[in-house]
């Protein structure tokens, strides 16, 4: 009965136009860069190795994505760091 | 000279073959000389859509492989004299035409018409290579599903990588399940895709029937979806024409279909 009434007045939660068009924007920002989200993995872990010999970061809190806009793809990390390794600690 | 369309989509299924017979006949009626060309060789429609099909004696594969010249190998409409099919073969496969011998055909027959509308095959193998190598621009046909806007997007880089100008038709709306919210919208499908609309077709059941018939649409004053490829020709032809309002159900109509009758 309430699903009834919901769709008499053309209300629910998330429509799944929106559901769409927010799994469309997320699965294109993949598709146009040619990446897969095992690459990214890779990415993001490779990523720890190099940072790591510099700083020291919350691997748990630190995020790596893509985002676009218009017509170009950006790679948008946020590492959050707690601590500056200096001297003797900097490998190369 | 010809301006030369390809019209694509990536997905099958979604309209092309539809969208080329509607624009063809639409130009045609305008008086436009317009050869159509069917490059979805081994799976040809586009003469059975003008009703056509009884009237092939040599396709583009022949007049690639030089059996004949492509102008033996047109067929003329019956209605419409200025407007010419170039069949493909329903025998041979893709693999039948490279790229640059198709290329070297269009430049040929580009001096003899006001357009050439070329229906590309699904997919992004070699067959849509093979269409897309002549074109001046592109149309995108897609549909209001998650899955046509997504192969949408991949043929729109693939054309973009070749240059192409791209437009996009958003082919088969229907209005009550936008309204509703069960269907993406055109605000959604421009903020996904970015490319600029050249026409919005609404969902018909006169599309099949037409089909059934071998006369397109367009040709139909009371079909909607026919008036939406009478714009998209309007539009082609450089006139300001805005987007139909398509009507929907109002709240009394949607209140007997929850409760039954």
């Amino acid at each position: 009965m309430l699903e009834a009434l919901m769709k008499i007045f053309g209300k629910t939660d998330k429509s799944s136009q929106q559901i769409a068009h927010d799994r469309l924007k997320v699965v294109l920002i993949h598709d146009r860069a040619n990446v897969s989200p095992e690459v990214m993995e890779h990415l993001k872990n490779d990523i720890i190795k190099v940072i790591s010999n510099y700083m020291e970061i919350d691997q748990n809190e630190m995020e790596i994505s893509l985002a676009n806009d218009a017509d170009s793809v950006a790679l948008v990390a946020n590492i959050p760091v707690h601590n500056m390794k200096h001297g003797s600690d900097k490998k190369h | 000279m010809s301006e030369v369309i390809v019209i694509t989509s990536g997905k099958g299924g979604v309209g092309k073959t539809t969208t080329t017979a509607n624009l063809g006949v639409g130009l045609a009626m305008r008086g436009k000389k317009v050869v159509l060309i069917d490059t979805d060789t081994g799976l040809r429609n586009l003469d059975l859509l003008l009703g056509l099909e009884r009237r092939i004696v040599y396709t583009l594969v022949d007049v690639i492989q030089k059996r004949a010249t492509y102008e033996q190998a047109l067929v003329r409409h019956k209605k419409y004299t200025n407007l010419f099919l170039l069949p493909t073969s329903q025998v041979a496969d893709k693999t039948a035409i490279n790229p640059e011998q198709m290329a070297e055909l269009i430049a040929q027959m580009r001096n003899d018409f006001d357009y050439i509308l070329i229906d590309c095959p699904a997919g992004i193998e070699q067959g849509f290579q093979t269409a897309i190598i002549g074109a001046d621009w592109a149309i995108v046909v897609t549909m209001p599903e998650i899955s046509a806007v997504r192969d949408a997007d991949k043929i729109i880089g693939r054309l973009q990588a070749e240059h192409k100008e791209i437009k996009l038709i958003v082919n088969r709306i229907r209005p009550q399940m936008v309204k509703e919210g069960t269907m993406l919208d055109m605000t959604s499908i421009d903020d996904i895709l970015s490319i600029e609309c050249i026409g919005q077709v609404p969902d018909d059941e006169k599309v099949v029937d037409s089909a059934n018939r071998g006369v397109p649409v367009v040709e139909w004053d009371s079909s909607q979806a026919g008036q939406a490829y009478r714009n998209i020709v309007g539009r082609m032809c450089g006139e300001k024409i805005s987007f139909m309002e398509f009507p929907t159900e109002g709240f009394f109509t949607r209140l007997k279909h929850v409760f039954g009758h």
